[in-house]
This record gives structure tokens, C-alpha cells and sequence, in this order.
């Protein structure tokens, strides 16, 4: 039997659950109906258990254990919330706050995370407001990478959680974001510089997804703040995977792209599904009215869609009747959707008479 | 005078003795991939607490120093500050009163220049250069990175046989590492940190202790790949470079000078540390592999390296180590005088001497000649006597050698230099002059012997064996155009022969006589390196996996050690000296271990060295 099958009954905070035997502690309580915070996890990109902020009594076990990545053996006991575990967590967050410091923001105020960040929001639920490990000021400040035209990263808001590394890595298969050593700190090595060009580096964004604080960011994430935005699901209009994003939008306009669960893209989007799918709705060059070239003066004037589909069918006809239906061809817009694409194609063979059909959307 | 009293006058002397074991077990345990600077600012603040208060360079100096140096190691210092460390470190050096001050400002000082490109890198790029940073101790001190880990869970896990495929990924020869490997991976084994390194090489002989090697299926061999290759030397390296290029599916021929495979597994080390059959196990699964053929008794010489170069796709060489260093003593030609190399290697070929009642001196203090004269002893000699010119410690030997050796009888005559060798009017040697030594000053880094004051002495000898090194027989391949330093091939990092496309080198007549593991190392990279050369990619599968980890045993154990048979018993034959280990001890040594590849930086991206 594989252990995917295998069931264990496991008892978190008083409740019994059956989960199988490759779950862990935190898959098991969420069935269970049990909170328990974690900050580095990041189900399906990062489970190395940095954080420790998941860690949990188990009985019979001499240390906590972080649920993030402990497996749930039968009868095993686990408790989530006792004095302990509660007074650990608090303290845990206060180093990982004194690492990532509050002064580079003044306090979130100028942090383009302000919001959205994970750290803010867990700090806020176990009531940590500052940390007494805190220095008074951390000397000296690193710089800011952000030469990329995408992305930036700021060490010092970092707190080495090392996602953005399973996600680069693991996760998108890129392995142009690693981590480095400097002395006994484990640094980020973003490939945002000065010589981002020369990198294999993507941009594909995945990373600054996958981070918790506004160490690696978007860079259009400034532009909004998460409050003021509403998102709409659709799928993203490039190639054909057909990757499901949220459009985010703020004041009638869109602002930026978030990544959504969909069934061939399990929450990642390449750089142009998360740079390049929506800055082309604002166009001013965008087309609003169909144009009909005015043969005599040669230039594009503006004309009702009735006018334009009359001169098209008329046109076609013609040219598909006196010179056969290889006289035409049909090209798709990468921008469009499968569906259209499909139906442009259909529409070539059935109605033009035509084989010949393409479409840019093969990258 | 008033009342004395016979209480320590700091009560805190007798348990600050206490914390000190496990203080050195951290120190033992440096996990590799540490920052040097960081070992450095640690040694330093050791030192600093050790001040007793009276002096400036110490009692001021050593924090200040310190204060400076960590600036350093968090990247926040300039070139400057290195300037300055550099003055207070030998101001620290040159006028501290005691050695506690003194000798810590001179392992600044020196560090200083041992490290000074990681200085570098901090104060100018900001951070430790590339490749600082933790991975898995054993993983990472084995030269053939096994996952050592993996199969020790496995053999947890009562699977032996998958314990011997996970072994096979990296390295062939799971039972000759069983048996006689170095094993480096215990070296910094995070388990000191709690009580001792676990054992690995015993669990690992108990996994082929219960399931034969030649027993476990090896992976199915890929497709073939159209490319020959020719391996020169069937070592324990130029076999383990043809299993995975075998595997890869490239046509592999072997050119072997001797008799039969195995290199000096075979014709150095001795019966009664690695049995025959138990070679012959490795062996047998290595050649089920397929697609290997071997040449035996094929010694290759220039004209045919020339040939085997252009007829082949590539060329791994590896013919390690095969010669005997002899000394330049006045009658070393007598008969009786014969060197370690010539002496083992008989044995390799089933030909064992008869040193029945006979007198015997063993010239050298490594391994070989403990090799040599405890084969001397099971040849029924009835005096054994290794003459060495340093002491005992200085020995590079191993530990355990020395110990069996002197148990089964050895006489371990120290201090004493060769000089000349007597023979008798028949030319027969008749005995060995040595001048006494006295140990003297540390040069690079061990202390070396300097002719005493004392008269020469004579000792009574039949049979001389010199056992002072390996020469690796390189001409016919020098000449053939390879270029060595002192006979040792130059290679690249990458094993490619220096000024050749298609031959790569590496093992002993690289490195010059190194370990059987070192060897298996370079052979694996050889192949990798081979199929990337002849445009391949291959990757090939394990058919196994490294189980689900347990929770770490935090309690203190004692390590299980490999029993051997009584030194009385075992001194008169050629039979396996070690014991097999019981079921009970290995469950409870597998129990010790602390999974390094899932907790810690072994989950860490890079946190691993696995080349599958």
C-alpha cells in the first residue's frame, strides 16, 4: 500500500483526525480545523522549516517540531497552542522582526508590501508590535538591487526565509537566484544588479510571488496599495498553457497580475504572463473603432463595425471566388485566447477554403 | 603562617573541566563550508577569555581585535580596518607577557595571510567567496560524496540491499569501503556534537556483511551510446570510471597489467584486511554491468598509448601507484631486501612468503609497512620489528594499524634511522644499522627527528622490507607526451590530462598514493566528465530513495566499534580480522544518526554534494 493511501489517526489540540501517512503536522490540522501560523512555508515551493514559527509539542518528543515538515506518524499527540509553544512563537517572530528591522521603512510607512506583507500580518495576529532584540539602528545599509526593469531586492528587508529560493529553484526550474554566505548570514543573491543582462535571470517574477515581506518585490507593486484593488480571475492571453492570473485592478485601471492556482500553472506565471499580459489595455496606440483605408487619400479612417465586417465579407468573397481560397490566410494574435484562436482557424478552413493558418503564440 | 587547605581555590576548575570535552567535540566538529573568518574570530575570542586580566595587549587588545574582526566578518568593515586588525593583532603578538596573548595574535597574524583572499572578499565584494557555505559533513568529506545518510536509514530500515544501490550511485565498490575505507566521512560527523562520530563504515560493512554486493542487482545499463572508451588501470578508480560509463552506455575496454582487477585493493592491501572473495563481490557486480571488456595482464606502453589514444573516443588513465620508493642505503641490494610494493603484490597473485623463524625488519611508519608487518607475522616470522625514525604519534598510519600490529606482536623500535644494511659473505642480509634520533623541532607542520647523541645500534635481520612510499610508473606515458611533476599526471580540476582533448587522468599517479576512496572520487568524476565530453548528458537512476527521516535521538550514546578476533588467534593466518556486528549494535549506531540531509543545511538549496 503507498503511503498515500495509508491512513494514521492523529490527535491535534484534542481533535482526532485519519489523514494518510504522507501528510504532515500542519496538512493534518488544517483537516483538523487547527491554526497554526507559519511564515517560511510556502506549500509546494519551500518547506527547509527556517522560520520555526510552526513549531509544535509532541508527545513523547523531547524538542518541538516544526508542523511544516514533520510527517504524522499513528497515534501520534500534537498541541499547537499550550503556554509554550505560544511564548516560543512570540519570541521567534521578534528575532526574525529585529532581522528584518522596521527603521528602513519607517515602520512599514514606505514599504510597498504595507498591507500585503506576511510578516505584518502575522506580527499583528500574535500581537508583536517590536522587538527588544531589535539594534537601535543596523549599520550600515546594504544597497538596494534593482537594476532589473521588473524586480527589486532589498536586503535589509530581508529575513532569509530562503522562498524565493525554493521558488526560483525547485519551483520554476530557473536556478538563477541562489543564496551566499557573509561571515555567518545567509544572503540573498538576487540577480537584480547592476549586471542583471548578463544573467540567465528570467524576470519571470516568481520569486518576489513567493516572499513574505517587501524584500523582493514587483516593482509595480508600489503603485497600489492592497486595500484599494479589486482582482478578476481570467486566463493569461499568451501562449497556449492557458495559466489562470488575477487581473488587479485599481480605479478602472489595471495595475498588476497575480498569479493564481489554476490547473496548468499551479500558482506561477512566467515573465510575460506577470509583465507583459495587460499594459497593452491602456494603450494610447490601442484601437478603439475599426479603421478602413480610404483608397483614395490612402489613410485609415474611422468606421462603424457594420462598415468594416460588410467590406471584409464583400472583399474576401471576391478574392476567395476568383482566386480560391489559397489566396488567403489567417493569422491569430498571440494575445488571443485559445477559444478565438480555434475559431479563427475554423473559420479559415471552413469559410476562406484555406489551410493556411498561424498564430505567434508558439513561445 | 596560617592554615593551608587542600581545596582547589576555584571550586568552578573541576566542572569547568567538564564542559571542556564537549567544547573540543564542537571544535572537532567544524562543519565544512564555515566561513574561515568566523573559525578565526571564534578561536580569537577563545583566547580572550582565557586572559587572566594583567596586561593590555591581552586583557584590552584580544576584545578590541575581536570588536574589529567581526566587523570584518559581518562585511561592514573596509580595507582600512584590515590595516588595523593587522597592527593590533601583531602588536598582540610581539609584547603580550604569556602565551595566552601572544599565541593569539599569531594565528591572527597568520590567518591573516592563510585566509587572505576571504578577507578580501568581505571588505571588497561584501561577502565569503564562492563556495563558503554548509553542506552535509559526511556527504561532503566523502571524496565520492556518497549519501551516507540515506543508506544508513536504510539499513535502519532492515534494507540492506537498498542501503548497497544507494552506495552503488556514487561509488562501486561498497565492499571494499565496507572493509577498508579511510572513512573521511566521519571526520565531522554533527554526531560529535552529542558523543562520538557515528560509525559509518560499520554500518555499511553490515549491510554487505549481510547481503553479498554481487547479490544486488546494478541499475540496467542505457542504451548504447556508439562511443568507445578505454580505461588503463583496473584500480579502484579506473573500475569505478568504467561501471559508470558502462552504464551510461559507452563501450568500455580495460587494460590491466596484472593478473586480476582490483589495483593495490588487491596487490597492496592485505588478505586479512580485505579477503579475496570479498574483492571479487565488487568486482562480479561491477563486470554484471556489461559492455566492459578486459584485457589482463596488458601492461599498455608508449607506443600503444598512442595508438589506444586515437582509436578510442577517450581515455581514462589511472594506473595509480604500482612502484616501491626505495632507499639509498649501503646494501640495499642485499638479498632478503625487497620493498612493500613487491612483497604485496605477490600476496596478490595467492604467492605468500615463508618468513618461518626467520628475523624481520619493516622500514617505514604508514600504513603499508604496518601491512607489511603484520603479513610478515601470519608468514610465521618469529621476530617482527618496524624501525621507524620519529615516535610512535608521528606515524601516518592508522591508529588502529599500529594498535593491531603491536597486539599480534610487533616490536615498534622508534626513533631509530636506517643507515646501512649488513650482509653476510653470501650477500644475504644479515642485519640493519640504525642511529638513534631525538625528536626535534615542528616542520611544516610535524615535529621531525634530529641524529642523537647516542651510538648506532645493530639489529639482527633476515628479511628486510621497505615500505617508505609508492612510485607511480609513469615514463611509458610521459614519453607517449603527458605531462607530469615528479611523475604525478597534471590534470585539471575536471581530471582532462593537461594538453589533451580526449584523455583524462586521475587516482593515485595524480594525486600521488592517496586513499581507495579518493580514487573511486576521481573516477566518477572522470566518467561524468568523459560523457559530457563526448557530448552526453547521461543520468542515470538509482532505482532507490533515501527514506522518511526520524526525529533525532538527542540522548548521549556510546559509538559501537568493529570487534576484531584475538590478536593471538588472528596473527596465524590470513583470514578476515574483523568481527561481523550484530544486529542490536546497528540498529542502535543507525539511531545516532542525525539525518544532515533534512535537518539542517542539508535542506537547503546547494546545502547537498550530489552529482546525481
Amino acid at each position: 500500500m503507498s503511503s498515500e493511501r495509508k491512513l494514521v489517526t492523529v490527535t491535534i489540540d484534542g481533535v482526532q483526525v485519519e489523514v494518510p501517512e504522507s501528510f504532515t503536522i500542519l496538512a493534518a490540522a488544517r483537516k483538523a480545523g487547527v491554526s497554526i501560523p507559519t511564515l517560511c512555508y510556502l506549500k509546494d515551493v519551500s518547506d527547509i522549516g527556517s522560520c520555526r514559527v510552526c513549531s509544535v509539542e509532541v508527545e513523547g518528543s523531547d524538542a518541538l517540531l516544526p508542523a511544516c515538515k514533520t510527517r504524522v506518524v499513528d497515534g501520534m499527540e500534537v498541541r499547537t497552542n499550550t503556554e509554550l509553544v505560544q511564548s516560543y512563537r512570540k519570541l521567534m517572530l521578534q528575532l526574525v522582526l529585529a532581522d528584518h528591522g522596521l527603521d528602513s521603512t519607517n515602520y512599514c510607512f514606505s514599504c510597498a508590501k504595507n498591507g500585503s506583507c506576511e510578516l505584518q500580518s502575522l506580527c499583528r495576529e500574535l500581537g508583536v508590535t517590536e522587538s527588544p532584540f531589535a539594534p537601535e539602528k543596523q549599520t550600515p545599509r546594504q544597497a538596494v538591487l534593482d537594476a532589473n526593469p521588473f524586480l527589486a531586492y532589498d536586503p535589509n528587508l530581508c529575513i532569509r526565509c530562503q522562498r524565493c529560493v525554493g521558488a526560483c529553484n525547485s519551483r520554476a526550474h530557473n536556478h538563477t537566484l541562489h543564496t551566499g554566505k557573509r561571515g555567518l548570514r545567509t544572503s540573498i543573491l538576487a540577480p537584480f544588479g547592476p549586471d542583471w543582462k548578463a544573467t540567465e535571470c528570467e524576470s519571470c517574477g516568481n520569486c518576489a510571488a513567493a516572499c513574505p515581506t517587501g524584500a523582493i518585490t514587483e516593482k509595480r507593486r508600489k503603485a497600489y496599495r492592497s486595500w484599494e484593488v479589486t482582482r478578476t480571475r481570467t486566463t493569461c492571453p499568451h501562449c497556449a498553457v492557458g495559466c489562470q492570473l488575477d487581473l488587479v485592478v485599481k480605479d478602472d485601471r489595471i495595475v498588476d497580475v497575480e498569479p493564481a492556482p489554476g490547473p496548468s500553472n499551479r500558482g506561477m506565471l512566467c515573465v510575460k504572463g506577470r509583465s507583459g499580459s495587460f499594459d497593452f489595455v491602456h494603450s494610447a496606440d490601442r484601437l478603439t473603432t475599426p479603421l478602413v483605408k480610404n483608397a483614395e487619400t490612402g489613410e485609415f479612417e474611422p468606421a462603424t463595425w457594420d462598415e468594416a465586417l460588410d467590406l471584409v465579407v464583400k472583399r474576401f468573397t471576391e478574392i476567395r471566388d476568383e482566386n480560391g481560397g489559397d489566396a488567403l490566410a489567417a493569422f491569430a494574435c498571440s494575445r488571443s485566447t485559445n477559444e478565438d484562436v480555434y475559431m479563427l482557424m475554423k473559420m479559415a478552413r471552413t469559410v476562406f477554403k484555406t489551410n493556411n493558418v498561424d498564430n505567434c503564440a508558439r513561445v | 603562617m596560617g592554615k593551608l587547605s587542600v581545596a582547589p581555590k576555584s571550586a568552578y576548575d573541576a566542572r569547568i573541566a567538564d564542559v571542556l570535552e564537549p567544547y573540543m567535540r564542537r571544535v572537532e566538529a567544524m562543519p565544512p563550508g564555515t566561513c574561515p573568518i568566523a573559525v578565526q574570530v571564534n578561536l580569537l575570542e577563545a583566547g580572550g577569555a582565557q586572559t587572566c586580566g594583567k596586561c593590555v595587549p591581552c586583557r584590552d587588545g584580544i576584545p578590541q581585535l575581536a570588536a574589529l574582526m567581526r566587523r570584518v566578518l559581518n562585511c561592514e568593515a573596509d580595507e582600512s580596518v584590515l590595516e588595523e586588525i593587522s597592527q593590533l593583532a601583531a602588536l598582540i603578538r610581539d609584547t603580550s607577557d604569556c602565551a595566552i596573548g601572544y599565541e593569539a595574535g599569531r594565528l591572527v597574524c597568520e590567518g591573516l595571510k592563510t585566509f587572505a583572499d576571504e578577507y578580501e572578499s568581505h571588505v571588497r565584494a561584501g561577502a565569503c567567496a564562492e563556495g563558503v557555505g554548509q553542506t552535509v559533513p559526511c556527504e561532503t568529506m566523502c571524496p565520492a560524496h556518497v549519501n551516507v545518510p540515506a543508506y544508513i536509514a536504510l539499513v535502519q530500515q532492515g534494507d540492506c540491499a537498498g542501503a548497497i544501490k544507494m552506495i552503488r550511485k556514487d561509488n562501486p565498490w561498497p565492499t571494499a569501503c565496507a572493509l577498508i575505507c579511510e572513512h573521511p566521512c566521519e571526520k565531522r560527523c554533527r554526531r560529535m556534537l552529542i558523543d562520538a562520530p557515528l560509525n559509518i563504515r560499520g554500518v555499511k560493512k553490515y549491510a554487505v556483511d549481510n547481503v553479498s554486493a554481487d547479490k544486488v542487482p546494478v541499475p540496467p545499463r542505457m542504451p548504447d551510446s556508439g562511443r568507445k572508451v578505454a580505461v588503463i588501470g583496473g584500480g579502484p578508480s579506473g573500475m569505478t570510471c568504467a561501471y559508470f560509463l558502462s552504464l551510461m552506455g559507452h563501450a568500455v575496454t580495460v587494460f590491466e597489467g596484472r593478473k586480476k582487477l582490483g589495483g593495490m585493493m588487491r596487490y597492496g592491501i592485505p588478505a586479512y584486511r580485505f579477503p579475496r572473495e570479498r574483492i571479487d563481490e565488487d568486482i562480479r557486480a561491477i563486470l554484471s554491468v556489461g559492455g566492459i571488456e578486459v584485457k589482463y595482464e596488458h601492461k599498455v606502453d608508449t607506443a600503444e598509448m598512442k595508438q589506444i589514444a586515437e582509436e578510442y573516443d577517450a581515455v581514462y588513465l589511472a594506473i595509480g601507484a604500482q612502484g616501491g620508493k626505495s632507499l639509498k642505503l649501503d646494501g640495499a641490494d642485499a638479498e632478503g631486501v625487497m620493498s612493500a610494493v613487491q612483497l604485496l603484490g605477490r600476496i596478490g597473485d595467492d604467492d605468500y612468503p615463508d618468513f618461518t623463524g626467520k628475523k624481520v625488519i619493516v622500514i617505514g611508519g604508514g600504513n603499508v609497512a604496518m601491512d607489511c608487518a603484520r603479513t610478515s607475522v601470519r608468514a610465521g616470522a618469529a621476530e617482527v620489528t618496524v624501525a621507524y625514525r620519529r615516535r610512535i604519534e608521528d606515524m601516518t598510519a592508522l591508529h588502529e594499524e599500529i594498535e593491531g600490529a603491536m597486539a599480534e606482536g610487533v616490536e615498534m623500535m622508534c626513533l631509530q634511522a636506517p643507515v646501512r644494511i649488513e650482509k653476510d659473505e653470501a650477500g644475504k642480509v644479515s642485519g640493519l644499522v640504525c642511529q638513534p634520533q631525538y625528536i626535534s623541532a615542528v616542520k611544516r607542520g610535524r615535529p621531525a627527528p634530529a641524529a642523537a647523541n647516542k651510538p648506532e645500534i645493530r639489529l639482527d635481520a633476515d628479511v628486510i622490507l621497505i615500505a617508505v612510499g609508492q612510485d607511480i610508473e609513469s615514463a611509458p606515458f610521459e614519453e607517449y607526451g603527458m605531462k607530469a611533476e615528479r611523475t604525478c599526471f597534471v590534470a585539471d580540476e575536471y581530471l582532462q590530462a593537461e594538453g589533451f582533448e580526449n584523455i583524462f587522468v586521475g587516482g593515485d599517479c595524480q594525486t600521488g598514493p592517496k586513499s581507495a576512496i579518493m580514487a573511486i572520487g576521481a573516477g566518477k568524476v572522470a566518467a561524468r566528465n568523459i560523457d559530457e565530453y563526448l557530448g552526453f548528458h547521461h543520468k542515470l537512476d538509482p532505482g532507490i530513495e533515501a527514506p522518511e527521516p526520524r526525529v533525532n535521538v538527542r540522548e548521549a550514546f556510546g559509538r559501537v566499534n568493529v570487534g576484531e578476533r584475538p590478536a593471538r588467534e588472528r596473527g596465524k593466518d590470513f583470514n578476515h580480522i574483523e568481527l561481523p556486528i550484530s544486529e542490536e549494535e546497528i540498529m542502535q549506531e543507525c539511531g545516532r544518526c542525525l539525518r544532515c540531509d533534512v535537518y539542517g543545511c542539508g535542506a537547503l538549496e546547494g546545502g547537498r554534494i550530489q552529482y546525481v
